[in-house]
This record gives C-alpha cells, structure tokens and sequence, in this order.
C-alpha cells in the first residue's frame, strides 16, 4: 500500500458498537489499514452509539441527543472512518436531519456529516488506494463471494471498492446473485419480524452457497452476524468474514461464529 | 374493505408457508423486476427523467388548487362533469347519484386503486348495480371475492389452476386450463356485459389541466371498451394525478410502464378529453370526472406530502425483499409494499397499521427504483416517530431503548458496562463460537445463533495498547 501524498491526515475511527462489543479485531484491522495508507488514527474514548437504533425507532429525541454527543466528540477531526456502510450511513445521510430545529447546529453537523465515511470507500476513493500487496506469501489465495450490504450500496456508494482491494490482495471473487438484495437484518427488525427476516437471509445463503465459494465477505457488521449466526444454525461449512480482516490480512481470529483454536 | 394490517404478522407467516404463493412471487422478481431494470438501463436520459418526473410533481403540489380549478374549466368547456368528494364517502355517493340519475343497472368498470379506496365495489353492489370489472386481473379477484394483491396486478397471487376453477364455477361449461384459452372466455363473457352497460366507470391515471383531459393506461385495452361504449362514462381520480400540460404527462408516461413491468410504453394509452362530440364517431354521451381528496389535500405541507408524487407504478413492490416474501394480502388494506405502507397509517390510522411501517429493514431499495425518488424510508420513519410519540411503541422495546440510550449518553459507565458484559459474555462461551440459546436474546436465537464475541471490546483492548 503507497500513502497518499498529503501524509498528515487526522482520523478518527468510528469503532461501531458491534465491532466494539463482538469483534474487535475488525477494528484492530481498520485501524492498519488506516495507518498503512498514511493517516494518523485517533479512537476518542467518548464515542459509543451513532443513534441509529434509536432513530430508526422513532425515538428522535434520544437519537438527537446522541448525534450531538457524536458531534462534539468528532467534530474536531479532519474524517471519521467507520467499518460499516450502516453507521456510517447515519453520520453522512441522517446525522443533519436530526439538528433541522437547530441552524447553527445543522451547520455544524453538516460539514461534519461531509467528512464522515465508511472505511473501505475512504481508503479508495478518498486516499487513493489502488491495491494492497502484502508480498507473495501473504497472498489471499482464497475463494470469495461479497455481499453488499444495503446502507454501504445505497447510502455511501459502496461496490467496486472492496472487489477492488480483495482482487488486489490475490483473492478468487465469484459474484453471487441478488449481492445487492438485503440479507434481512434491518436492525431490530430481525427480533421484530424473526419470521421475515429468517426468509431473507435463506434467501440469500442459497444465493451464497449457489456460487460455491467457502468464504462469505460483507463490510456491515449487523449482515455479517445475521448471515453467520443462520450458517451456523444450519450448520454450514461457508465461514464468513468482514472484509477489513482480510485487506489488514489478520486472520489469526476464528471466522464470525467459529470455535476457537 | 375492512383493514386487517393488525394481523399482518399472522398472515405473512401463512403466506410465506404457501408454495404457490411464493412461486408466483418469484415470477414477479423474474418478470416485473428484472424488466425495470433492463429499460432503465435501456434508456440513457431514465435518471435525468426520474428527476424531471419528481419536480413536475412537486410543481403541481405547490398549486394544487390552481390547476385543479384549470381543469375543471377545461372539462366544463369540453361539455363534461367535474364533481368534488371531500371524502370516501361522498365519493361513493356522487358515483352511486350519477348511476341512479342515468338509470343504470349494469356497469363496466375498469381497474382502479381510488375505486378500492374508496370501497365504492361492494357499495354499488349493495345498491343493487350490477358490476363487472374489465381488466382481466381484476375480473379474476372479483370472481374469487378477493382483495387485489398488488396495484398493478391485481392477481398475481392467483395460479393458473384456481383461475381455471374460477371461471368454471362462474362461467360453467367445459374446464379450461389454457392461459390463451382462459383469456378467450374471458373475453367472450365479457363482450356482451360491455354492450349490456349502461355506465363505465374508470380510474385515470393523469389528468391534464392544459386541456382537460384524463389518460388511461392498461395493456388489455379495457379502459378504452370502458369508456368507450356506454353512454356514460365516470372517471374517478384522486386529486394528486393532475399534471399541467400534455407534455408533463408523457414524461411521466415514459417513467411508468419502464418503472412497472419493463414495457417501453403500455399497450394502451388513451386520452379521452369530453363527452362525444357530433362528428365523433363513438364515445360516451355524458362525461363525469369524480375528483376525490380522502385526506389529500391534509397531507400537503406535511412530512407527507412527497408521497403524494406517487404515480402508483408498483415499482417498490415489486423490488421490496419484504413484499416479496410476504405478496400484498399480509398488508391488509388497499395497498401493499412500501407505498402501502406509507399511505395505509394515513388512511386507516396508525394505531390500526403500525406494524406495516416497522416491516421493513430500510433497505433502500424502493426509493432507489422509485420513478419520482419518493423517499421511502424517510417517510415509513415518520410513521414510526408517530407511533414513538404517541406511546403506541410495545412497552419492551421502549424499555430497552430506554436503558441502552440511558447508557450511550453516559460514555464512561457504557464503557464499563458493557465491558464487563462482554468479559462475561465471553468466558461463557469458552471455546464455542456461537450461542446457540441466550437469555433475552430469543427473537435472535429463535432462527440463528449469535455469534461470540472475541473476549474484550476493542476500547478495552485500544485503551491497553495505547498505556503499553
Ligand atoms: S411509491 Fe414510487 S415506486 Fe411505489 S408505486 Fe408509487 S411511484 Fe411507484
């Protein structure tokens, strides 16, 4: 990986609450990422929810006062990456809607808003990254299929990014179909409408399996925990991974839902 | 029709456990969906059109009253009827007087979302006029007493087998299975019931204010026979399909057949402008247009108010993972999908329909196929603020957002907290990957396991590497 030109670059990282809690070696992997191409990466200790559950509840006033936690947390950064489409969704498209009583602090949340990214888009489209080449031996000679998950496709444009890094590191992509259909997480919706969402993320493991690679990569940790915790249920052999793991090529975890050692 | 959305749980699980249903659901991906997305890509301006579609909209509901008013003098001039329904009631009423004044007993109708609505079906059946609809779909649902199932294909849950047993029931003679041969009974049963009737009644899908005009749409042709041959012709239209010129309707026409089922243009387009003429060879002799609000004009300057750039494509339908898993009878009102689920709470309130707007996972790909980039999900978040503020939110849930939020504004107790949580949570896994049974945690563990977490959260981990 070559750093962009403009080295000093003050980031801070997003953690989200699911890498947070169950799989910090996704952020581990962020954060090398993000040194690797030339940032400086800041976890500030006061973060801790974008919002988004409540938000999407109808509970707007709880997700106006966490915005603004968000916003006087991050405000002072020149971006804040995060390794999910879903947060950071929230930050970029939503985080301004919540201030629209407020002028002065929609200001304030739009240009932070406009700084906010999900990781793997900033390390391509805004730090340039063409490829990553961590030498022969460390090739990811592997068979892959990527979903895209919904909040990263439609809010923050993500698609040819992560196929883009994943080929360069030397991993096999087999397309599936429907990658672009949702896997039926929805947040609280999969507890809300089990039997809707279990249909969905059927839906999609047949789509998965179809392709016949072992490897399942999404960028969302929500999809990923939903899609494993179903394979695992049905006791499938497909293991399924974020693709910051992969990039960062730090493995040595279990795939989501496998047994240690 | 009576709303039954309360029960759209119950009846998703019935529908997602039939495998006719769910076939015919499929068709709709392969068919429907799949021909959006070959002329939207067939069509290099589809984008730059999605954004004329939407401002033309958006125009119109900025002055409403004006162009309105333009095309009630335009009709008045043409020698026609406009008359105005507050409500669904008076809608009925005014259709009902109109049928009543011109003595009718029979009528033709062809498909329309406002006439079930409206429930203006089994209204002018209990006044003893009798009805039958025209467009094929549509004449399948009434046969099988039924609700339609989608707002442009009325039956597309119906299998070829139970349209075979219908027609039998209803039609007698010989039982046909043949789609072409089924589509020729149709047509012959219906032949004489078009000469037979005294009044057609029609929806419209655009009118004009320039001129006047309603457009219809259909790929049977039936609106045309509709309108065409009995001497009085109702057309009934809500008050937001009226467009200002010729010109905006051909745009939006351009979007809609591409957006609905891939056509180019639908096999039927039809601008009918006033009664029949005296030179004219056919057309009706009187001409009414029924312009309906039903709770309309309280949306404008509302966070509603962009639904109604709704040109009722069924785009979002067909696209919606949910919808498709689920058809368009789970919703249990007149319109299914994400439209449905935005209009419904409006219509029926919201109190009676709050599980349609919580039924989706926000996934976005309504509003991406939307041909006038109706925000979607925006709108199915407003509903649930509704219900959020009118404590209309289970008690559990409000309860367990409560305490988590109560908790991510206080970073540093979140942080131990759940730190702890994790640490515990871990060590009970022990070498297991995943949890199979987790108390609390059944709506997850019901259908999937839940994933391990690694040991400690990554603050907790960070927080060490930085004091190394
Ligand atoms: S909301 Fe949009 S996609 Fe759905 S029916 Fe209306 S116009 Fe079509």
């Amino acid at each position: 990986m070559t750093p962009a030109p403009d080295a000093a670059c003050n980031v801070a990282l997003f953690v989200t609450c699911l890498v947070d809690l169950f799989r910090p070696s996704v952020g581990m992997a962020a954060v090398r990422l993000l040194e690797e191409s030339g940032c400086t990466v800041h976890v500030p200790t006061a973060q801790t929810c974008c919002g988004q559950p409540a938000f999407n509840s109808g509970d707007r006033a709880t997700a106006r006062e966490l915005g603004l936690q968000v916003l006087e947390t991050f405000e002072t950064f020149d971006h804040v990456v995060a390794p999910s489409g879903s947060c950071a969704g929230m930050l970029r498209k939503h985080l301004p809607e919540l201030f629209e009583d407020d002028p002065a602090l929609q200001v304030r949340a739009r240009a932070l808003a406009a700084r906010c990214h999900e990781l793997v888009s900033f390390l391509v489209d805004i730090r340039g990254i063409e490829g990553i080449d961590r030498g022969e031996e460390n090739k990811l000679n592997l068979t892959l299929t990527y979903h895209d998950s919904c909040a990263g496709l439609r809010e923050m444009g993500v698609k040819e990014q992560p196929r883009k890094l994943l080929l360069s590191c030397g991993a096999d992509l087999v397309e599936m179909n429907e990658a672009e259909t949702c896997c039926g997480f929805g947040g609280t919706f999969c507890v809300k409408y089990p039997d809707i969402s279990l249909k969905m993320v059927d839906d999609k493991l047949r789509n998965v399996e179809a392709t016949g690679a072992p490897l399942l990569v999404a960028g969302d940790m929500g999809c990923l925990m939903n899609m494993a915790g179903r394979l695992s249920r049905l006791g499938s052999d497909v293991e399924v991974r974020h693709v910051a793991e992969l990039l960062a090529g730090e493995l040595a975890e279990p795939p989501i839902g496998r047994k240690k050692g | 029709m009576q709303p039954s959305s309360l029960a759209f749980k119950d009846r998703a699980r019935a529908a997602m456990a039939d495998p006719q249903l769910q076939h015919s659901l499929d068709l709709l991906k392969h068919g429907w969906q799949a021909g959006r997305t070959r002329a939207a890509a067939a069509l290099p301006e589809f984008e730059a059109l999605r954004d004329e579609g939407r401002n033309i909209k958006d125009h119109v509901l900025g002055h409403l009253d004006l162009y309105l008013e333009a095309f009630e003098a335009r009709v008045v001039e043409a020698g026609g009827h406009v008359h105005w329904a507050r409500d669904a009631a008076e809608a009925r009423r005014i259709t009902l007087d109109i049928c009543r004044d011109v003595g009718a007993r029979s009528v033709t109708k062809s498909k329309s979302m406002i006439a079930e609505e409206i429930g203006l079906n089994e209204f002018l059946e209990v006044n003893g006029i009798d009805r039958v609809e025209t467009d094929l779909g549509e004449y399948i649902i009434q046969l099988a007493n039924e609700p339609p199932s989608h707002i442009i294909g009325p039956a597309i849950h119906k299998t070829i087998a139970e349209i075979s047993e219908l027609f039998q029931k209803n039609h007698g003679g010989e039982r046909i299975t043949e789609p072409a041969a089924l589509v020729a009974e149709a047509r012959r049963v219906m032949r004489q019931r078009y000469l037979d009737a005294d009044v057609g009644i029609t929806g419209a899908n655009f009118l004009v204010a320039e001129t006047g005009s309603i457009v219809t749409v259909t790929n049977e042709g039936n609106a045309e026979l509709t309108h065409g041959l009995p001497r009085t012709h109702i057309a009934i239209a809500s008050i937001e399909k009226i467009v200002p010129r010729l010109l905006d309707a051909f745009t939006l026409l351009r979007l809609l057949a591409r957006s609905a089922t891939g056509q180019d243009f639908s096999a039927y387009t039809t601008l009918l402008t006033g009664p029949k003429r005296p030179d004219d060879r056919d057309g009706p002799e009187n001409f009414h247009v029924v312009l309906v609000d039903n709770g309309r004009s309280a949306m404008l300057g509302t966070a509603l108010q962009e639904m109604l750039r709704c040109i009722r494509c069924g785009a979002c339908m067909n696209h919606c993972p949910v919808y498709l898993a689920t058809g368009g009878h789970a919703y249990g009102w007149v319109y299914p999908g994400p439209m449905g689920s935005v209009l419904t709470p409006g219509f029926i309130g919201i109190e009676k329909a709050h599980l349609l707007p919580n039924a989706s996972t926000f996934c976005g790909k309504c509003e991406e196929v939307c041909p006038v980039r109706i925000p979607l999900p925006k709108l199915m978040r407003h509903w649930r603020e509704v219900q959020f503020d009118q404590k209309l939110t289970p008690t559990t849930a409000r309860w367990g957002l409560g305490l988590w939020a109560a908790m991510a504004r206080r970073p540093a107790l979140y942080r131990f907290a759940t730190g702890t949580a994790i640490r515990l949570l871990g060590l009970w896994a022990g070498r297991r990957g995943a949890f199979a049974r987790l108390p609390l945690a059944g709506g997850w563990t019901g259908g999937r396991d839940l994933p391990a977490p690694q040991g400690r959260t990554f603050m907790a981990q960070w927080t060490r590497r930085k004091n190394r």
